[in-house]
């Protein structure tokens, strides 16, 4: 039967193989896009002493089904005065980003779609390509609380963007390399031969440039429902506007991945040596995202949003300056061969 | 080069943060605030005018809707004034259970403005554990009037009815089963008293988890301090009162300057700001809920100590009692015309004030000696925290107006009337 299946896999065509192995990495992601808003109402709910959808199927599990549904049915509406097919345009260009960048992505050592030497410029280009898309939205809309938050993302987008890079840079001089694989595998043994602990700033920056990347509280001001109603989007209905929420969440979980592969260590157990836990395991990489992704939905629960002007200073005045003199620290320990990290 | 032009922005009437129905129109230079120029009149019921045509106790009711978060402390006000043209002096338990009263919609008030402040500045979670709150004092609110909001319980001369022995419980349903619902009704076994003695208890408990999410939050620091800095000379100029004076240490409280009902026997103290600050009127807030929760309970000890006639034994202002209207002809006669024509009010006129949560709340009200009003004119505190919008948000950003909004603490019901 297992015989079968490989024979005819490679006798497949290749363009269908890679087509197939879309679908399989896709098809999780969206579903997990899915149930994540369905974790994060929970999990809000909790924290905000109530209990958050239970209607909808056992315990409220088919909520985000009925959700998705909804938005299928609804009309898009597309304002008089907007630029049709950049209307239209936007939320696609702001969700493809968001999945493509999974191609790099590599689940343990053998299971990843492309094993791409670039892979960090690659995730770097394409989550800053992301902002297109909010940009454009709100532009197209010909709204002024659409163009308010467009300018508002904009602005933020390339702050974030400079820390978030230096973050990365300094991931390139611990592991000396840009494949994502091989800069997990720079961290094998264990939790303290991780990347968190001798970067530990820039793991902290990367992954509140993660938030802020998408326009998460408390940095959504972008979005700033108690001040611009709902930002870039305002205009947008039905699957349109489910487009943009399926690119934040899709976002969310990229980045929690990848704060997990490059400074948590990845797939390895944080217990090598032991039985059955201490072998590497994609569950151990899921683990470490769920507690990013918690960290997420805690945050939005917990925190009031900062002011547009503020959330530049927070970027420009401490987390590229941060980011910087600790890529002069990590270079210096590089050069000494600090060990168990460097040598 | 190109002309440039400052950007409009119709902020409201269906906005998240225009509490209600604010329309503002700003003028924006970026996102910074040139002009702000509230436009009121949406939310426009003619209180005053329906009020002229209505038998003066008929009225309490739209006193209710004015301010629809701070329901009691209307009727006061309205209740105040009429008592002083009518000359009563209501009993001293009812004048009690009023400033029970007064101080549990004080903190009702403070608790949404809280909830709703933090939620304007983006922190979601307060207003969620505030509404918790609430809830019990609804609970309250509804034991002794009916309603959960809409009380209609002051009367002049005193209240209602007083106060119940029993508190509603609930009962169990398809979502609750007997144990969950025991524990639900645990603090309702006793009287409202002993319920409302039960939250005084653990008031204190849940200010301090609002505290910790928002007093020392640095986010919420680096919104509210320095933002909108009213100096005490100008916050006396533009009228501001309640929360919003004290907030510029502006020591005025009418509870203690013009004492009114029993406040004069009751220790507590008025917290006052220091720089006037977006920052200081929320501590001043937080810490009236505690001053609040303090009056509360001396109320209690003082209720429970003390019974007594709740409203005046003047049958040509507050109703006879059931029994006595049933078997005695003279009572049903002025049970009759209490109900059909009311009473009349001796000519003349009366401003009557109150320490409303959100400042002085004032009736003008004259009479030419009919059943109703002639004049009754509403000195809303909110008309002139919101005519202050403009200079307080000048210079400052599109996030800091809803800021401000929300330090203002307007309700529509009583701008608009």
């Amino acid at each position: 039967m297992l015989e079968l299946i490989l024979t005819t896999w490679d006798a497949l065509p290749e363009i269908l193989q890679i087509v197939l192995k879309i679908v399989v990495i896709v098809v999780p992601i969206m579903l997990s896009v899915a149930y994540l808003t369905l974790a994060e109402r929970k999990v809000i709910g909790y924290i905000q002493v109530r209990i958050g959808p239970n209607r909808v199927g056992p315990k409220g599990l088919l909520q985000p089904i009925a959700d998705g549904l909804k938005l299928l049915m609804k009309e898009i509406i597309i304002p008089t005065n907007s630029n049709r097919y950049l209307f239209i345009a936007a939320p696609i260009i702001a969700l493809a980003p968001a999945l493509a960048a999974w191609a790099v992505i590599p689940f343990n050592a053998e299971l990843l779609l492309s094993d791409l030497d670039a892979g960090l410029l690659y995730i770097l280009a394409l989550t800053s390509f992301g902002v297109y898309g909010i940009i454009i939205a709100g532009w197209a809309s010909n709204s002024k609380y659409a163009f308010l938050g467009a300018l508002r993302s904009a602005a933020q987008v390339v702050s974030y963007e400079i820390a978030m890079g230096f973050a990365l840079v300094g991931v390139l001089l611990a592991a000396h390399s840009l494949n994502i694989r091989d800069i997990v595998e720079a961290q094998a043994g264990g939790v303290f031969h991780w990347f968190w602990l001798p970067l530990l700033p820039l793991f902290v920056v990367y992954f509140l440039a993660g938030v802020a990347e998408t326009n998460r509280a408390p940095f959504d001001v972008a979005e700033g429902e108690s001040e611009i109603v709902a930002g870039f989007h305002v205009e947008y209905s039905g699957m349109c506007f489910a487009l943009f929420f399926l690119a934040e969440y899709a976002n969310m979980i990229l980045i929690a991945a990848l704060t997990a592969l490059m400074f948590l260590g990845g797939w390895y157990s944080p217990f090598p040596g032991l039985p059955v836990i201490g072998e590497p395991s994609i569950i151990w990489l899921f683990a470490k995202m769920s507690v990013f992704l918690f960290l997420f939905l805690w945050f939005r629960a917990t925190f009031p949003r900062y002011r547009y002007d503020q959330i530049m200073r927070l970027g420009w005045k401490v987390f590229i300056p941060v980011t910087i003199v600790w890529l002069l620290v990590v270079a210096v320990a590089v050069l000494a061969e600090l060990g168990p990290w460097f040598d | 080069m190109a002309e440039i032009r400052n950007y409009t922005l119709n902020f409201g009437p269906q906005h998240p943060s225009a509490h209600g129905v604010l329309r503002l129109v700003l003028e924006l230079d970026g996102e910074v605030i040139e002009r702000a120029d509230p436009h009121i009149g949406l939310l426009h019921r003619g209180t005053e005018k329906l009020a002229e045509h209505k038998a003066f106790n008929q009225n309490i009711g739209y006193m209710d809707r004015l301010d629809y978060v701070s329901m009691l402390a209307n009727e006061h006000g309205y209740v105040l004034a009429i008592e002083k043209m009518l000359g009563t002096v209501p009993p001293v338990r009812a004048q009690y259970i009023r400033v029970m009263f007064d101080e549990v919609t004080r903190i009702l008030n403070h608790l949404l403005w809280l909830g709703a402040h933090a939620l304007d500045i983006g922190a979601m979670t307060v207003f969620l554990f505030a509404f918790r709150e609430r809830e019990d004092l609804f609970d309250a609110y509804e034991a002794v009037s009916g309603a959960r909001m809409h009380a209609t319980y002051y009367r002049p001369g005193g209240v209602y009815r007083d106060l119940p022995d029993t508190m509603p419980k609930y009962e169990t349903s398809k979502w609750h089963n007997q144990k969950e619902v025991n524990k639900l009704n645990e603090n309702r076994e006793g009287s409202l008293l002993d319920f409302l003695e039960d939250f005084t208890r653990r008031f204190p408990g849940y200010v301090d988890e609002y505290e910790t999410l928002l007093t020392d939050n640095r986010i919420w620091k680096q919104r509210t301090v320095d933002i909108a800095i009213v100096s005490p000379e100008r916050a006396l100029q533009m009228g501001l009162t309640g929360p919003m004076l004290r907030g510029s240490g502006v020591e005025w409280d009418l509870r203690k300057k013009q004492p009114y009902e029993v406040y004069d026997q009751l220790d507590f103290d008025i917290p006052v700001g220091v720089t006037g600050d977006c920052y200081d009127r929320y501590l001043v807030r937080v810490a009236e809920m505690r001053e609040a929760n303090k009056i509360i309970k001396q109320c209690i000890d003082w209720l429970r100590a003390n019974p007594g006639p709740v409203i005046v034994n003047d049958v040509k202002v507050a109703p006879p009692s059931r029994e006595n209207m049933k078997g005695n002809m003279e009572a049903m006669i002025h049970h009759f015309k209490l109900f059909t024509e009311g009473y009349c009010v001796p000519e003349g006129e009366a401003y009557a004030a109150v320490e409303h949560p959100k400042g002085e709340f004032g009736i003008y009200l004259v009479s030419d000696g009919a059943n109703k009003p002639y004049r009754l004119k509403i000195r809303a505190p909110g008309f002139a925290h919101l005519a202050a919008l403009d200079e307080m948000s000048r210079g400052h950003m599109l996030a800091d107006v809803v800021a401000i909004i929300g330090t203002q603490d307007i309700v529509f019901g009583e701008v608009d009337r």
